[in-house]
């Protein structure tokens, strides 16, 4: 109201036709007529001008271009990485001057920057992609043989072709690791996670701070303290039960870091309609808080072993180097995935180099396999549900509804009469 | 309705008035279990960290008795003759890690400001799925990519760089008697390289945290910021950048630990070397967790004690840095809002 009659311009008539018009009838509504004035198309928001496309292709042009003549003709730079480096430090050169051209020095900031954070994105995720192609594409020599999946490096030495021998016991070494890591690590980071979020108190606080400590934790240290203290003072030897430890050493801060955060999701109402049930604590735990976070919480362990399965270097120090199976974790080295690559391309000779490729492409498989597990299951939140679990949940409701509703002959009158609408004895 | 009639009707002359009823709970049997095995678990890990830090320490006392404060300055590594220290090694991890930060907090920001500031939609979820699966990717084969890969392609302009930025002390590739090196060997297993690949690994968890604390930047702000007439980028240099400051500082932190810590990617690009190496683009470099992974298999019994003296220097700074930065994030504005 104060903003109306400030201004000394406005009339009284002005204010007193609102009042009228609100008096009159608050349902009548003013359109502004666009009297002479054509009405244009309507203006798409979203897409980009033809200016803004020409501004960035044309940048990215001329500086293709020039980079193409510096690095030929006009001076001695070579390589591809520079290549990029050159070119991308004059495409913003470039699109600055373009910019300019049409647009005052706020805006041409906006689009630098923006044209900024792009070129971040696509580096990252270029170098992602990147990584991961180059991994395959080298990977590829040792890949379609078949006894690379079949057989182990016992039998073939550091010249043999690529037909002879393979990492079948990496992968069960692997397998077998990370099996006994996740037996410790599942119910432990679970256990402590639910502890931290439904237990509470100072001593929860404390062993949350501790919880965070461990992921500070360097991975080589984890790796050097089961060195010391099982391998030096009790197994005497290396050995996969060694190598686990130190996986679940590195994977449980991980586990119960994830869990707690997806425990607190959980909503409080949802606990506190448990407990007005008059549920205990526990079955408050069992039956409301876990199956509400399963989904995340299977994430969480699903990360934590992507995590786990890649650990190179405390692996290093505990598991010991083997080219033979070993089932047995407890005794005789067991070599896994990511040590076997470390130990391929240790070598000079481009056989086991390729092989180490092959191998870290099946690791990398792997790993983008449990990601993607993960991603599927738990890419929600606590309480969201799939649409098959909606469909599910939607079609038991109906069937509830069928049999609430259902008449039965031998009912009296007034039984009839309330179940035929439900919606009325509702109300 | 009856029955509560009556029951109050032979209930009332036998009471002896009212009574106080005791508030206090006892919990049911499966309370009790479910409290001890909780509290139980949440000993264990406890109990696992404390044994890794005491276990360290206490191996470590033996190896600093002998070498005292030369531990923190001596450059050499021979725990057979008691000549032994962490200066080269921790200089050589503090360089890797700087220059780690030097390519990978540009590339976080820009990141996580294109995350949440740009994209939106299938878009934006698909690029978080991303930044995920990098942080999931093993450091060994970041190591290979470095190794095989971007060593040949950054040769070139590390040579670059030395020849026209030599009068910078720290990019001079200089020999024995200080000419000018131009070979490519010179270039190799630098520090340089190995920063590069560190920080390339170390992205992700910038990113996230960035991200995570800018998305949550006031939807009012943002709108005023825009409503007064700003760009996007005067928005969130006024209102996002300032608001998720905390974010900022605490994931390069955050992220700063991990590179401190990264064995397997350091130890298959460098060259080691006991001594100083002001020079950053010539080959030979060391750190911390290389020089465990180099020497744990030769080393004695005091040597095993030397390195974890080493491990436990590591550790201590990491943990430092991790929690300066995760108190940082609590207390930035955007922190504090996630509780």
């Amino acid at each position: 109201m104060t903003t109306v009659l400030d201004p000394p311009t406005l009339s009284d008539t002005d204010v007193a036709t609102d009042n009228d018009t609100s008096l009159i009838g608050s349902s009548i509504t003013h359109l502004p007529s666009p009297g002479e004035t054509p009405v244009g198309p309507r203006r798409s928001l979203r897409k980009a001008t033809l200016d803004d496309k020409f501004n960035i292709v044309g940048a990215l042009v001329a500086s293709v271009a020039l980079t193409s003549l510096l690095f030929g003709w006009f001076t001695p730079l070579i390589g591809g990485v520079g290549y990029v480096v050159v070119a991308f430090v004059l495409f913003v050169g470039f699109y600055i001057i373009l910019v300019a051209l049409r647009a005052d020095r706020q805006e041409v900031k906006d689009r630098v920057m923006t044209a900024l954070m792009v070129s971040a994105g696509v580096i990252l995720f270029g170098a992602l992609i990147f990584v991961v192609g180059y991994t395959l594409i080298r990977g590829k020599d040792a890949l379609p043989h078949l006894n690379f999946f079949t057989q182990t490096m016992e039998l073939a030495g550091p010249l043999d072709p690529l037909s002879i021998g393979g990492i079948l016991h990496a992968i069960v070494g692997s397998l077998i690791q990370i099996t006994i890591a996740l037996s410790i690590t599942i119910p432990l980071g679970i256990t402590t996670a639910v502890f931290l979020n439904e237990i509470g108190g100072r001593f929860a606080r404390f062993v949350r701070t501790i919880a965070d400590a461990m992921t500070a934790l360097p991975s080589i240290v984890a790796g050097l303290f089961v060195y010391a203290a099982i391998i030096q003072l009790i197994t005497h030897q290396r050995s996969g039960f060694a190598a686990a430890m130190a996986i679940t050493v590195m994977m449980l801060p991980i586990v119960i870091r994830a869990a707690d955060v997806v425990l607190r999701l959980v909503p409080g109402n949802l606990r506190e309609a448990s407990y007005a049930l008059g549920s205990t604590r526990w079955s408050t735990v069992w039956n409301v808080v876990l199956p509400t976070a399963r989904s995340g919480l299977v994430t969480a362990v699903i990360l934590g072993t992507a995590r786990g399965i890649g650990e190179t270097s405390p692996v290093l120090l505990t598991s010991g180097i083997t080219s033979v199976m070993n089932f047995n974790p407890f005794s005789g080295p067991m070599i896994s995935l990511p040590l076997q690559v470390f130990d391929f391309v240790k070598s000079p000779e481009p056989n086991m180099i390729a092989r180490g490729f092959g191998t870290a492409a099946v690791l990398l498989l792997l790993v983008v396999a449990l990601f993607t597990v993960a991603r599927i299951i738990g890419g929600r939140g606590p309480g969201q549900l799939s649409d098959s679990q909606r469909r599910r949940l939607a079609a038991a409701s109906l069937e509830d509804l069928a049999r609430m509703s259902r008449t039965t002959p031998n009912r009296d009158a007034t039984d009839v009469d309330h179940a035929a609408n439900p919606e009325e004895t509702s109300r | 309705m009856t029955t509560t009639v009556t029951h109050r009707e032979t209930a009332s002359p036998t009471s002896p008035g009212p009574v106080r009823r005791s508030l206090l709970s006892v919990p049911s049997r499966s309370d009790s279990v479910f409290k001890l095995v909780s509290f139980t678990a949440g000993m264990t890990t406890v109990g696992i960290m404390l044994a890794v830090g005491l276990f360290l320490s206490l191996r470590a006392s033996d190896a600093l008795r002998v070498s005292g404060f030369s531990f923190l300055v001596q450059q050499q590594w021979s725990p057979e003759t008691h000549v032994f220290g962490i200066a080269a090694v921790l200089f050589g991890t503090v360089t890797i890690a700087i220059i780690a930060m030097c390519v990978a907090v540009p590339l976080a920001l820009g990141t996580s400001l294109l995350i949440s500031e740009v994209t939106r939609g299938p878009v934006r979820s698909i690029l978080v799925s991303l930044v995920d699966l990098m942080a999931a990717v093993p450091s060994v084969v970041y190591g290979l990519w470095g190794l095989f890969f971007l060593q040949a392609n950054v040769i070139p302009i590390s040579s670059w760089i030395s020849t026209y930025f030599a009068w910078i002390p720290i990019f001079a590739v200089t020999g024995g008697s200080g000419e000018h090196l131009t070979e490519a060997s010179a270039y190799t297993s630098s520090a340089f390289i190995a920063g590069i690949v560190v920080g390339l690994m170390v992205v992700p968890t910038q990113t996230s945290v960035m991200r995570e604390a800018f998305s949550q930047a006031p939807v009012g702000e943002r709108e005023g910021a825009l409503a007064l007439g700003s760009t996007r980028w005067g928005m969130i240099r006024t209102v996002v950048i300032p608001f998720g400051r905390g974010g900022i500082i605490g994931g390069t932190m955050l992220g700063l630990g991990r590179a401190l810590g990264e064995t397997i990617a350091v130890y298959m690009i460098i060259s080691p070397i006991f001594t100083i190496n002001w020079q950053v683009l010539k080959t030979g470099t060391n750190s911390v967790s290389a020089l465990i992974a180099l020497r744990y298999g030769e080393a004695s019994d005091f040597g095993l004690s030397a390195l974890m003296a080493a491990g436990l220097v590591l550790f201590v700074i990491t943990l430092i840095v991790n929690f300066t930065a995760s108190s940082i994030v609590a207390r930035s504005r955007s922190g504090a809002e996630t509780g």
